[in-house]
């Protein structure tokens, strides 16, 4: 089952049985792989008619695809988890702390702890938030943690997501289909609930509304539209929340309020979670070109009518440039050391940093600072030797643009192949909640897993597939 | 609620009906067309004009027959009223408003769109007919069902039933439309009961004829029909059924608005003028004026929704 050097979250180093697996191990041990393949197949029959699906980019012929979800949860301890979360949370109020710093008086940098130019020359820095105050003091109202394992107690960070972190439908849904399938598995083993994240939300949002707001918050979710590859997502949080979804040619600016078309009339909206990016929100104040937008709607923020969730501007703080100063963000915010770790980053930028990894780029994975989804990166261990010498060209023409980092034994999970169990790596992405009265983490997360044998990379766009990740109580 | 999805309610319902209505057509089309005992398409064509796709398919075709009729109602892109374009529109349509229905209710759309586009994938051969459409009317009927036992009635719901019932008193109107002249008492025909097919075709395509005999036992003839079909408040696809439908859904929306409903007046209007009357009243009138006024002004009325309602801007 394990290799010896790779982490299995089942089995171990060392194929002994731990703990948390104790007790999905016995009901394994008795059913019947026939059984299980038929519930591999309702559970796809399930999703399909959910209509979880996801668009994939730059393929027309298929414009909607299910993620694959394997049935085989992953189980992470009580333990292990209020470790992490506390983790979690010191780094989350870390970021807020950074972000108001960073738009207003920039005390790290005269503190000599993070370069001026990291801030000024980065293209996720927003004038336009200088000395704004964002209702509540809050930043980011959502955050997914990129976490991946090496060991028993060995958690890295992989990558803050604190602009509109997405897959949490998926953390919903995988647990739904879950509890619809095996329900004797919840009734053995004591997982802790992830259901309640919808109402969590809308309280965390209303509760982050602009002083002032009387009643009860409208709070309302802001989508590109039907054909973003995150729609069912939008949709299906508007939902569960019980609010409006929204796109821009809903809204416009009334009397000083952002306001949405109803048949009625215009109502003013108090909290807007907006799964559109900084540079189509408006296109007055940012990119004219911007359909998807509100014309106006920055002037509203800035004079404090609406909150914008998460704020504007907030991508700086999970630019993979700025990643590589987070355990000294951390520490100059808190006053704490670091309670989770950064993956050992160089940064292209500095020519010494360069040199190392232009000297080892078959042993590194390399990554553009404004990335995402797996796309534009280079796994130097699979890549060929034509892929590497492109890449080097690319790193030498822009080397500001990458940051590279060592190739980490990524732990694994069995997935239930044809074969049986089999492990796959796996990352975690626990969600996190933002407001003035305190941070939320809900015990549990999505589970990407990469589904090829042997390869490390999980995203949904490049063939990974998702699980059911459960939090034991303690 | 949002303008945008009120008119996404709207249309999704709309699509529906008309999937539905139009798998009916076909139905009727193809059980005339088996138990006619002289050759030819002709029945088709009257077929497409009920359904109100005869013009494009005339520039598509060059020739009325069976099986381009069938496909052209069943499964053409270049129809945006065939079954198939009609469920892909209802289901997008129910994507964009998916947080104003139940769980259930999109479960079901989805489904009826994955079944349906699964069986119209490929021509459909005349042996597989009867089942296809038999698949079309259960899904958008569990659509239906779902939407009728899940949902709250509140302004979701009114709007709901507006597309229903909009789309559904279009057709009947249509086929009215088509049909009048079998309709005039002047023209007497042979046949003095149900076995006159013409009336056939009209009760099938509006699935009237058990309906029919209950009102009316074996008998009845032409002014019955239209009687049945224009005034009978209890029949479910009956112009003035359809009429008092819109009236209550517009009037419950109507609540908490101040001042008029232009809509609602257009709806009270339509039903003061129209469908207050005896038969006598409509074919003095003339029923083929009298049917193409219902008509434009049903066009009107939901023009006039789209503006009271704010869909667009």
């Amino acid at each position: 089952m394990s290799d010896g050097a790779t982490f299995d979250e089942m089995w171990g180093h060392d194929a002994t049985l731990r703990d948390p697996y104790r007790g999905f191990h016995d009901w394994f041990a008795e059913e019947d792989p026939a059984r299980l393949r038929a519930k591999q197949r309702e559970a796809e029959e399930i999703f399909r008619l959910t209509g979880i699906t996801f668009n994939v980019y730059g393929r027309a012929e298929a414009e909607e695809r299910l993620i694959p979800f394997d049935i085989i949860p992953r189980i992470i301890s009580g333990h292990e988890w209020s470790k992490l979360s506390r983790g979690i949370e010191q780094r989350v109020r870390a970021i807020n702390a950074f972000l108001h710093d960073i738009y207003h008086n920039r005390e790290i940098v005269k503190a000599g702890r993070l370069p001026e130019s990291m801030i000024a020359g980065n293209e996720a820095y927003l004038p336009q938030m200088i000395g704004v105050q964002p209702p509540g003091g809050v930043y980011t109202h959502i955050v997914g943690i990129d976490l991946v394992r090496t060991g028993p107690g060995e958690f890295f960070v992989l990558e803050d997501n604190a602009r509109t972190p997405s897959g949490v439908s998926y953390m919903l849904e995988n647990r739904e289909t879950m509890l619809q399938m095996f329900p004797e598995l919840f009734s053995q083993n004591r997982v802790r609930p992830v259901q309640n994240y919808p109402l969590d939300l809308r309280r965390s949002l209303a509760a982050c509304a602009p002083g002032g707001t009387s009643g009860k918050p409208v709070v309302a979710v802001l989508t590109p539209g039907i054909f973003n590859s995150a729609y069912y997502e939008h949709a299906f949080l508007a939902d569960q929340m019980g609010v409006e979804l929204v796109e821009g040619h809903d809204l416009r600016v009334v009397d000083g309020r952002v306001a949405m078309r109803t048949t009625r009339g215009y109502t003013p909206v108090d909290v807007l979670y907006r799964r559109v990016d900084d540079d189509f929100l408006d296109p007055l104040n940012f990119n004219p070109d911007s359909a998807l937008g509100i014309p106006g709607i920055m002037d509203v923020y800035r004079a404090g009518g609406i909150t914008i969730a998460n704020a504007p501007g907030t991508g700086i703080s999970d630019d993979k440039a700025i990643y590589s100063y987070m355990p000294d963000i951390v520490e100059f915010y808190t006053g704490e050391r670091p309670l989770l770790q950064n993956v050992p980053t160089w940064r292209c930028s500095q020519p010494d940093d360069l040199a190392y990894v232009l000297d080892n780029l078959a042993d590194l994975v390399v990554k553009e600072v404004h990335g995402s989804g797996g796309y534009g990166m280079l796994i130097g261990p699979t890549a060929s030797k034509k892929e590497i010498s492109e890449f080097r060209r690319k790193l030498k023409a822009r080397p500001g643009n990458y940051i590279a980092q060592p190739t980490l034994s990524l732990s694994t999970v069995p997935i239930f192949a044809r074969s049986g169990l089999a492990p796959r790596h796996v990352d975690l992405r626990p969600f996190v909640l933002v407001n003035p009265n305190g941070v939320k983490i809900t015990p549990g997360g999505l589970t990407r897993v990469a589904l090829k044998k042997g390869s490390l990379v999980v995203n949904s766009s490049q063939g990974g597939g998702t699980k059911d990740t459960w939090v034991l109580e303690e | 609620m949002l303008g945008k999805t009120a008119g996404g309610l709207f249309w999704m319902y709309r699509y529906l009906e008309r999937a539905e209505n139009t798998a009916r057509l076909i139905e009727a089309g193809q059980r005339i067309a088996l138990t006619r005992l002289e050759a030819g398409d002709a029945e088709w064509t009257s077929i497409l004009q009920s359904a109100g796709v005869k013009g494009a398919f005339d520039r598509e075709n060059d020739t009325v027959t069976r099986d381009a009729a069938v496909d052209w109602m069943l499964r053409s892109r270049a129809n945006p009223s065939s079954v198939l374009s009609c469920i892909e529109s209802a289901r997008h349509n129910a994507r964009l408003v998916r947080t104003a229905l139940t769980g259930e209710v999109w479960a079901a759309t989805n489904a009826a769109y994955m079944r349906i586009r699964e069986n119209l994938a490929r021509k459909v051969s005349e042996r597989d007919l009867p089942d296809v459409l038999r698949e079309i009317r259960q899904h958008t009927s569990l659509v239906r069902g779902m939407t009728h036992g899940t949902m709250l009635r509140n302004e979701i719901y009114d709007f709901v039933r507006l597309g229903t019932f909009l789309e559904r008193a279009d057709n009947t109107a249509r086929i009215l439309d088509v049909k009048y002249y079998v309709l005039l008492p002047s023209v007497s025909a042979v046949g003095t009961s149900l076995d006159n097919v013409q009336w056939e075709t009209i009760l099938r395509a509006v699935s009237a004829r058990g309906g029919f005999r209950m009102e009316y036992g074996a008998g009845g003839g032409p002014a019955e029909i239209t009687e049945f079909l224009v005034l009978n408040k209890r029949m479910p696809r009956s112009l003035a059924f359809c009429v008092d439908k819109l009236r209550s859904n517009l009037h419950y929306l109507h609540k908490g608005i101040d001042g008029q409903l232009p809509s609602l007046a257009m709806v009270d209007h339509l039903e003061r003028q129209y469908l207050s009357h005896d038969i006598a009243a409509v074919f003095e009138c003339g029923l083929h004026q009298f049917i193409e006024e219902i008509l434009g002004q049903l066009s009107r009325i939901a023009r006039q929704v789209e503006i009271d309602f704010r869909f667009y801007e």
